[in-house]
């Protein structure tokens, strides 16, 4: 079925196709109506779950964390300031091992209050032990989001499904919303071979000695590098249920591209527009935007990079005293290939500045003029 | 539950390990006896069976078997609880001899 | 020792016989919020599960891969015990599993202070749990720094006898009762039967449920660890922790009347933490501790 709906909406109908059994959210600016309407599909009993209207971020990820470890599918949203609320608790969920899902819509960072878009809220928290999906469309949050529990799940891993402020939260567009027998069918319910019951009564998440915390750590890297692998056949799973192939990559052009922009977030579709009329004046561009952030896909995007002569990565993001973070990810992808190509990295639309087929025309024009990177960081757009 | 006396578990490697971390055994393997400088006896001649060592051990280490008092001196830490709250007196800390 | 020669006659227990606590748990000699873990259990049994978030009782209970509790333990967050257990409950509810109680178990710490946030909002929201806060007056299992659960004259590390506690214990079951949550509850380890009595009859309600033990803290108090009942019993007849409940915000019941209210000086006197304390400085104290008596009875009217 066909629906006309904004993205914060998809996020709220991939939670409830996925059945989540527990729900349990803060509001802010701009994820509101992700909650709203998942509040009113609990009311009216069109989703069979409980919804918990918590005082603050860092108790919705708590309670989300003891539905998870109670054997219950659980899904929340947050943005920014609320994700930076939830830090600790985000080590809690991925050192536990608890499958939330979680929708962040990327907002900057205060100071100053900012509720536009930009990927520093999530991108801080790259090392929790989350994966990381970042959405161009409202059909891929949907998509994305009833993937992820599957991912999740098969892992003991959380996911966040993430996308821009306003470019795709408050965006309409139009979502086949998958059916929801198809659904059931792609995700069955939720069944941890572990959980918290007077019935196996064990003590989750006790005091651990140097002697046995390092393995715990090192099976979640384990299983973290399962990851891609999965991504790509559940991927494959959902095309063949629903048409529509799900990556950790999506290649624009790039088949026999020279040079490429690599791009996350809707500046990826963005960029499409961009490589269209670099292609019409001649120039063999493409545009690679990466999906999935955590866990990197460092292999496909080295594969997708060997025969480019030069790669631009735009960042709507930033490391003060490092680099745009998927440019740092990137080049260690590449790094000591034979024959790997210039990287050059961009920082643009920081605070929701647009991110125009100009800034990308703009990012071509200066890394056309390098003969090789360096280490400085181009900021498109800024006026210095 | 304290009956049981667990042995102390050892992984070989992370794959022994449970996927989340959780508990898989018991405490009991931790006797904690040893950090006992003084212990209690009980004068059975003199215990009236009211109970209230049994009812106040913190740990506990007292078990009524054949409705007496027992104390489990691979538990007991040695707080003197019972001594103190004993109404019959019949119990006396003693220093312990190692 | 001569049993033989004692005809046994039957014992009769004043609290259940059932443990669910098992022998070789890391607490320290005389530990008050052990006993009080105990005696919750006997009440509440097997099938309750426990949110635990940075306390003594995070480590009382023995390091990964033990337990020394039969029943399930979540080790939560220091300022999510509230928090998680909403989850937990209504995570087993949505898998089928209405039956277990679930209980958040926190130090005066995690529950005065840093957990408040979290509290107040479950129990505005009246979630379905038992809430409680065993409290021993300072952050014990970092080293005994204070809490605003400290008393007044109270030394701690990080109050030191030069500048000791000068404000009083915060009143926490006043902040609860204006949630008007539906039971409230003032238990002690010197008074296990009162305890479990209590524990069952909140087992029994539904919604937020709050319980506030007092368990001493040999360790922190600078006190002897035989004499923990003994300072437990004496907070209780000197109303320094006065037992009573109280029903949906409103209705004060004293459980155990003080016909003859002794004074405080006796428990002052044989902790460590007070030594430091003058007589007028004592008699400060039992012009609060009056005070707050004066004020329980005249609710309880």
């Amino acid at each position: 079925m066909k629906k006309v709906m904004m993205g914060n909406h998809a996020l709220s109908f991939g939670a409830k196709l996925a059945r989540s059994r527990v729900i349990a959210a803060y509001p802010i600016t701009p994820q509101t109506q992700v909650v709203e309407l998942l509040s009113e599909m609990c009311a009216d009993g069109s989703l069979d779950a409980k919804f918990i209207k918590v005082e603050s971020e860092h108790s919705a990820m708590a309670a989300c964390i003891g539905a998870s470890v109670a054997g219950a599918r659980t899904f929340t949203a947050t943005s920014a300031q609320g994700l930076a609320l939830m830090h600790e608790m985000l080590h809690w969920a991925a050192g536990g091992r608890h499958p939330v899902v979680m929708g962040n819509i990327n907002r900057s960072m205060a100071p100053g209050w900012s509720i536009w878009a930009d990927q520093n809220d999530s991108l801080s928290e790259r090392d929790t032990g989350w994966m990381q999906y970042y959405c161009a469309s409202n059909q891929e949050v949907v998509d994305t989001v009833i993937q992820a529990f599957k991912v999740s799940e098969a892992l003991m891993i959380p996911a966040m499904v993430i996308l821009d402020a306003f470019a795709l939260s408050h965006t309409y567009e139009v979502v086949d919303v998958p059916d929801q027998e198809l659904v059931d069918r792609y995700l069955p319910p939720f069944k941890p071979a572990i959980k918290l019951t007077p019935d196996d009564p064990r003590a989750f998440g006790g005091l651990t000695g140097s002697e046995h915390y390092m393995e715990l750590r090192y099976k979640l890297q384990k299983d973290m590098e399962k990851a891609p692998a999965l991504i790509e056949e559940t991927g494959r799973e959902f095309a063949k249920a629903f048409g529509r192939h799900l990556g950790l990559l999506d290649a624009y052009r790039c088949d026999d591209a020279e040079f490429v922009f690599i791009t996350s977030g809707t500046a990826g579709y963005t960029a499409r527009a961009a490589v269209d009329d670099l292609r019409a004046a001649g120039v063999r561009a493409g545009n690679l935007r990466i999906k999935v952030f955590r866990p990197f896909p460092f292999a496909q995007v080295r594969e997708a990079l060997r025969n480019v002569k030069k790669a631009a990565v735009v960042d709507r993001n930033c490391s003060y005293g490092a680099h745009g973070i998927f440019y740092q990810e990137v080049k260690s992808a590449v790094y000591g290939e034979a024959g790997a190509p210039p990287i050059l990295g961009y920082v643009a639309g920081l605070g929701g500045r647009d991110i125009t087929v100009d800034s990308f025309k703009e990012v071509a024009a200066h890394a056309m003029s390098k003969e090789r990177a360096d280490e400085e960081i181009v900021w498109i757009g800024v006026k210095k | 539950m304290r009956q049981k006396k667990a042995k102390k578990i050892v992984f070989k490697s992370a794959e022994e390990m449970p996927l989340m971390i959780c508990s898989v055994g018991d405490q009991t393997h931790n006797r904690t006896g040893a950090w006992r400088n003084i212990r209690p006896e009980i004068d059975l001649g003199k215990c009236i069976q009211c109970g209230i060592c049994w009812k106040f051990c913190p740990e506990p280490s007292i078990d009524i078997v054949d409705e007496w008092p027992v104390i489990d001196y691979d538990y007991c830490k040695g707080c003197g609880i019972c001594a103190e709250e004993c109404p019959s007196k019949c119990i006396v800390m003693v220093e312990e001899r190692k | 020792m001569s049993t033989e020669a004692k005809k046994p006659k039957k014992m009769t227990l004043s609290i259940p016989p059932e443990e669910l606590m098992a022998c070789g748990h890391l607490a320290c000699q005389g530990c008050g919020a052990t006993m009080a873990m105990r005696y919750m259990l006997k009440a509440l049994g097997q099938r309750t599960a426990l949110c635990i978030p940075a306390c003594c009782w995070a480590v009382i209970d023995g390091p990964y891969p033990y337990s020394s509790l039969d029943c399930p333990i979540y080790h939560c967050a220091f300022e999510t015990a509230a928090s998680t257990a909403t989850g937990v409950k209504a995570g087993l509810d949505m898998v089928g599993d209405t039956e277990t109680t679930v209980v958040a178990w926190a130090g005066d710490g995690g529950t005065f202070d840093i957990g408040l946030q979290a509290l107040s909002g479950a129990a505005e929201r009246n979630e379905d749990i038992i809430y409680v806060c065993y409290d021993n007056e300072a952050y014990m299992n970092t080293g005994i720094q204070r809490s605003s659960a400290t008393p007044y004259g109270a030394w701690t590390t990080t109050t030191p006898v030069k500048h000791f506690k000068n404000r009083p214990k915060k009143d926490l079951v006043g902040i609860m009762a204006a949630h008007r949550i539906p039971y409230i509850a003032t238990a002690s380890v010197s008074h296990p039967e009162d305890l479990v009595k209590k524990m069952k009859k909140a087992k029994a309600i539904s919604g937020t449920r709050f319980f506030h033990i007092y368990a001493p803290c040999p360790t922190g108090w600078k006190s002897r660890p035989e004499d923990t009942v003994k300072l437990a019993r004496m907070a209780v007849q000197n109303a320094y922790f006065p037992l009573f409940e109280i029903e949906d915000g409103e209705k004060y019941t004293i459980n155990l009347k003080l016909k003859d209210k002794k004074p405080v000086d006796d428990y002052i006197r044989i902790q460590g933490r007070f030594r430091h304390l003058k007589p007028e400085q004592i008699a400060a104290v039992q012009a609060e501790v009056d005070a707050r008596w004066a004020r329980l009875l005249k609710l309880a009217a």
